[in-house]
C-alpha cells in the first residue's frame, strides 16, 4: 500500500490548515455560502438533510488496519458511532458538526488519510477492483496506476474547477469489476501483441439523468503516456464542457454532442502537443510506484493441500459451505483466498457500520490479512490474503460481528444509496425498500437458486445507488409528493455494461417485495438450467416480466 | 472545434486602482476595457497609456497599433481559448484572463497553455471573480498577477499565495511531476 513521504505529508497539512482558515472565515461570515460551497464540497463535506455529511477518500479502496482504527475513533468522537461505505470505494459520515471537520481532517491526516476531491466539480478519488493484485483474471495489478493518477490528480491546479464532476476508474483484469464503463474515464489495462502494457481508453460514461456506457476512444495508449493522455481529456473537457446547464456538464454531454470520433480526435490533436513533455511516465517511475505493492509475505503451500481442507470443513458444516461459496474469491496464489465481508445482514442499510465492527474488521485484518483492507464499489469490505487453512477460523470471527451474511453477489447483497433517509435530494426512501426485499427474500437455498444477480436501488435519478446498471434496478419517484418506485431491467456493469430499460409504471413501497417476487418468478419459470438472470433476460427480452407484472388479477 | 459556451452577459471585469502583482501589492498601471457594444474601439479614438484589449477588438486592431505594442494588452473572456492568440502572446507585455465566476475554470487552462504553448513572458493576469482560494491554483497555472473585483484589504490575501509550499504534477511554476523528482532521489 502507498505509504506517505514528507511531501505528502505536508501537502495533506496543509490542506487542513487551508481548510480550517476557510471554515472559520465561514463562520465569522468573510466567506459567503456560495463562496464556501465549492471550498468544503473539495474537502469532502455536504451539508444534507440532518447535519454535514463528510466523505472521506479512501484512494482505490485500499486502508491499512491503523486507518481503520482511526476511522472507529472519528466515528465515535463526531459521530454518532458509525460509517457508511460508499459505491465509491469511500467513506461517509452522517453527522458530524461542521465546527468540528478541521479537527477530523487532521486526525485523518495523521494516519496518511483525507477527504481531498471526494466531492466538487474536479477530478474524484479514483476506483478499481476489489481483488486488485490478488484475482487470477488479472493482466496487469492497476493500483500503481491508481496511485499514479491519484498524485496527478490531487490539487491539480488546471483542474479544479472543472465543468463537472469527475471520476476515473481502473481494470486491470478480464472481468470488469470496477465498471469502468459507467466513468467519466475507464481505463482497462491492456497487453499488445509484443506483450507491452497499456491501456484501452473509455470516455464518457456515467449515471444521472443522462445514463450513457462509456465509449473506447483509443484501443492501445502505451503506459508512458498514461498522464499525459488523461491530461488532454481533461484539458479538451474544461475548455468545451457546457458551463451553462449544470445537468449538461459532464463530459459525456460533450462526447455526445461531438461523436466519439470527433471527440477522439480533438485529444489526440492535444495530447500530441504534450505526449513527450514532463508528464511522461518513464519505467523508473512506474516501477517505484509498483513498490508501494509488493506481493505480501505469502506462505507457500501445495496446490492442493487448502483446497482439501476446506472440502473436509465445507462437508460437515453446510453454513461454512455457503459461505465459502458465496463470499470467498479465488486467489492467484496456492493456498489462498480472498474474503468479503458482507455489511448486507437484513434491516441494516447497505454500507453501514458501527465502530465496533469497524475495530473488528481492523483485528480480523490484522489476524488474517497483512492488515489491509478493501472497500468495494458494492459497499462491502474485502480481506483479500486469507489462508485457505484459516478461512473457518475468520468465517467464525466474522459471524460473531455479523459480517458472514452468505450472500455475496446474490440479490439480498444490493447497492443501496442513502435515499430519503438523508439524502435531500432524494425523491423517496431506499433503506426501506432494501429492507423489505431482502426481508422477503430471506431464505437462501431460493436465493442461490437465482444465482448472481445485482439488485440496485438509488433514491433518485442522480443514481448514486448505480441503478441503471443494476440486473434489476429500482429508482425512487416522487408523484405528487408520494414516494414511487420505478423499476429497470437489464442493466449491467461489468464488460457488457448495458443500462437497464424502464419495466413500467411505478409502484408504491408496499407493492415493491410481490412485484420483485414476480419478476424472480418469470427469471425461474422461463430460465435454462444454470442461467443466470441476465442473460435469460437478455434472451427473452422485457416483454414476459412486463406481462406477468402488470397483468390484471383475474 | 467546437464553440464554448458564452460567458453569461453583465458579468465584466472591472478595474480596481491595486493588485496583487509577483507576490505584492502594486497599482494598477493598466486600463481594462470592457466589452462593449455600443461604441466602437478604433486606433484613432483609443486612449492613450496602458490599455487591455477585449480580444475581439485586438484581433481587428493589432496591426494599426504596431507603434503602441509596449502598452496594449489583451484580456480573454472565458469562451476565449488561448489558441486565438497563440505564438503572439510571446509578443505580448500582458494578458489578462476572466473569470464571471470562480467555478468558471477555463482560464486555468487558458494561462496554462499561453505560458508553456504560447511562449507568453509577460504579466498573466487573473481579472474578474476568481478567489483569494485560488491563488495556488492560479499561480501554478501561470499567472502571477490577481486584479481583484472590489477592492479590498490586499496585504491580508498575500498569504494565500503560500498555502502550499509543494505540488504533486508538474505546471508552469514546476517543471517535472512529483514521481520524477521522487524516482530519481531512488
Ligand atoms: C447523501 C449525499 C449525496 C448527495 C447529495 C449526492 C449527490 C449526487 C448527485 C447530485 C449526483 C448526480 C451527478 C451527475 O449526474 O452529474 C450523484 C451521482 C452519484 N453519486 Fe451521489 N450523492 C450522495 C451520496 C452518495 C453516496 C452515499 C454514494 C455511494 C454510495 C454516491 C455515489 C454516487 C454515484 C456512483 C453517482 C453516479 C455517478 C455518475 O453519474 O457517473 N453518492 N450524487
Ligand atoms: S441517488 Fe439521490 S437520493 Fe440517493 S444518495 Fe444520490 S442524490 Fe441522494
Amino acid at each position: 500500500m502507498y505509504q506517505y513521504d514528507e511531501q505528502d505529508h505536508k501537502l495533506i497539512r496543509e490542506r487542513v490548515a487551508q481548510f480550517r482558515g476557510q471554515t472559520e472565515r465561514y463562520l465569522a461570515g468573510e466567506l459567503s455560502e456560495e463562496q464556501f460551497l465549492p471550498l468544503r464540497l473539495q474537502n469532502g463535506l455536504y451539508i444534507q438533510r440532518l447535519a454535514p455529511m463528510l466523505r472521506i477518500a479512501v484512494p482505490y479502496g485500499l486502508l491499512n488496519s491503523t486507518q481503520v482504527r482511526r476511522l472507529a475513533h472519528i466515528t465515535r468522537k463526531y459521530d454518532k458511532g458509525y460509517a457508511h461505505f460508499t459505491t465509491r470505494q469511500n467513506v461517509q459520515l452522517n453527522w458530524p458538526n461542521l465546527e468540528d471537520v478541521p479537527d477530523i481532517l487532521a486526525e485523518l491526516a495523521e494516519v496518511e488519510m483525507h477527504a481531498v476531491q471526494t466531492s466538487g466539480n474536479c477530478i474524484r478519488n479514483t476506483t478499481t477492483d476489489q481483488f486488485a493484485g490478488v484475482a487470477r483474471d488479472e493482466l496487469v495489478d492497476p493500483r500503481p496506476y491508481c496511485e499514479l493518477i491519484r498524485q496527478w490528480s490531487t490539487f491539480h491546479p488546471e483542474f479544479a474547477f472543472l465543468p463537472r464532476k469527475f471520476k476515473i476508474a481502473v481494470c486491470g483484469a478480464k472481468e470488469d469489476r470496477a465498471a469502468i464503463r459507467a466513468h467519466d474515464i475507464g481505463l482497462q489495462i491492456v497487453k499488445n501483441t509484443q506483450g507491452e502494457t497499456g491501456f484501452q481508453v473509455f470516455v464518457g460514461g456515467g449515471l444521472g439523468r443522462t445514463p450513457i456506457i462509456g465509449v473506447a476512444i483509443r484501443d492501445f495508449l502505451p503506459e508512458v503516456h498514461l498522464l499525459s493522455y488523461l491530461e488532454a481529456i481533461v484539458r479538451v473537457y474544461n475548455q468545451l464542457g457546457r458551463r451553462d446547464n449544470k445537468f449538461k456538464a459532464r463530459i459525456k454531454i460533450l462526447v455526445k454532442a461531438l461523436g466519439a470520433e470527433a471527440f477522439a480526435r480533438l485529444v489526440e490533436t492535444e495530447w500530441e502537443q504534450i505526449r513527450d513533455g514532463a508528464d511522461e511516465l518513464p519505467p523508473e517511475a512506474i516501477a517505484w510506484s509498483k513498490r508501494f505493492f509488493p506481493q505480501p509475505a505469502y506462505k507457500s503451500f501445495s496446490d492442493s493441500h487448502g483446497e482439501a481442507v476446506l472440502r473436509d470443513q465445507a462437508g460437515s458444516d453446510k453454513a461454512f459451505s455457503r459461505w465459502l461459496e458465496r463470499n470467498t474469491f479465488p486467489h492467484r496464489v496456492p493456498g489462498y483466498q480472498a474474503v468479503t465481508l458482507s455489511t448486507k445482514p437484513t434491516g441494516i442499510p447497505p454500507g453501514d457500520v458501527t465502530d465496533r465492527q469497524l475495530e473488528a474488521i481492523a483485528d480480523l485484518a490484522d489476524e488474517f490479512s497483512f492488515g489491509e483492507v478493501r472497500v468495494t464499489h458494492e459497499q462491502n469490505v474485502v480481506l483479500a490474503d486469507v489462508e485457505q487453512e484459516r478461512l473457518y477460523e475468520l468465517w467464525q470471527a466474522a459471524r460473531k460481528h455479523g459480517f458472514a451474511t452468505p450472500n455475496i453477489g446474490t440479490l439480498t447483497d444490493m447497492i443501496c444509496c442513502p435515499g430519503g433517509d438523508y439524502c435531500s435530494l432524494a425523491n423517496a426512501k431506499s433503506i426501506p425498500v432494501a429492507e423489505a426485499i431482502q426481508r422477503r427474500f430471506d431464505d437462501l437455498d431460493y436465493l442461490y437458486d437465482l444465482g448472481d444477480l445485482h439488485l440496485n436501488i438509488s433514491g433518485c435519478m442522480n443514481a448514486c445507488g448505480h441503478h441503471h446498471i443494476g440486473h434489476i434496478g429500482i429508482l425512487g419517484v416522487d408523484k405528487k409528493g408520494e414516494e414511487f418506485y420505478q423499476i429497470q431491467l437489464g442493466g449491467s456493469a461489468n464488460e457488457k455494461a448495458a443500462l437497464g430499460t424502464v419495466l413500467g409504471p411505478s409502484f408504491s413501497r408496499d407493492e415493491m417485495p410481490d412485484t420483485i417476487g414476480k419478476i424472480l418468478d418469470v427469471f425461474v419459470e422461463n430460465r435454462q438450467p444454470e442461467e443466470l438472470f441476465i442473460d435469460t433476460y437478455n434472451r427473452i427480452g422485457l416483454q414476459p416480466f412486463k406481462e406477468r407484472v402488470y397483468a390484471k388479477a383475474s | 472545434m467546437p464553440k464554448p459556451v458564452k460567458t453569461p452577459v453583465g458579468a465584466q471585469p472591472e478595474n480596481p486602482a491595486h493588485l496583487i502583482l509577483d507576490g505584492a501589492v502594486a497599482e494598477n498601471q493598466w486600463n481594462l476595457l470592457p466589452l462593449d457594444a455600443e461604441t466602437e474601439i478604433t486606433a484613432a479614438n483609443l486612449a492613450p497609456g496602458k490599455v487591455i484589449l477585449p480580444l475581439s477588438v485586438w484581433l481587428v486592431l493589432r496591426d494599426e497599433l504596431q507603434n503602441r505594442k509596449n502598452e496594449i494588452g489583451v484580456w480573454l473572456d472565458s469562451d476565449e481559448t488561448a489558441d486565438l492568440i497563440g505564438d503572439d502572446a510571446s509578443e505580448l507585455p500582458l494578458i489578462a484572463a476572466h473569470f464571471p465566476l470562480f467555478t468558471d475554470g477555463r482560464a486555468f487552462t487558458a494561462g496554462r497553455l499561453l505560458r508553456q504553448r504560447y511562449g507568453f513572458t509577460g504579466e498573466l493576469r487573473a481579472v474578474g471573480n476568481f478567489m483569494r482560494d485560488q491563488l495556488t491554483y492560479l499561480t501554478r497555472c501561470g499567472f502571477n498577477a490577481f486584479a481583484f473585483q472590489s477592492e479590498q484589504p490586499l496585504e491580508n490575501l498575500l498569504d494565500s499565495l503560500r498555502d502550499f509550499t509543494d505540488s504533486y504534477q508538474s505546471a508552469v511554476d514546476q517543471p517535472l511531476p512529483i514521481y520524477r523528482r521522487r524516482a530519481l532521489l531512488g
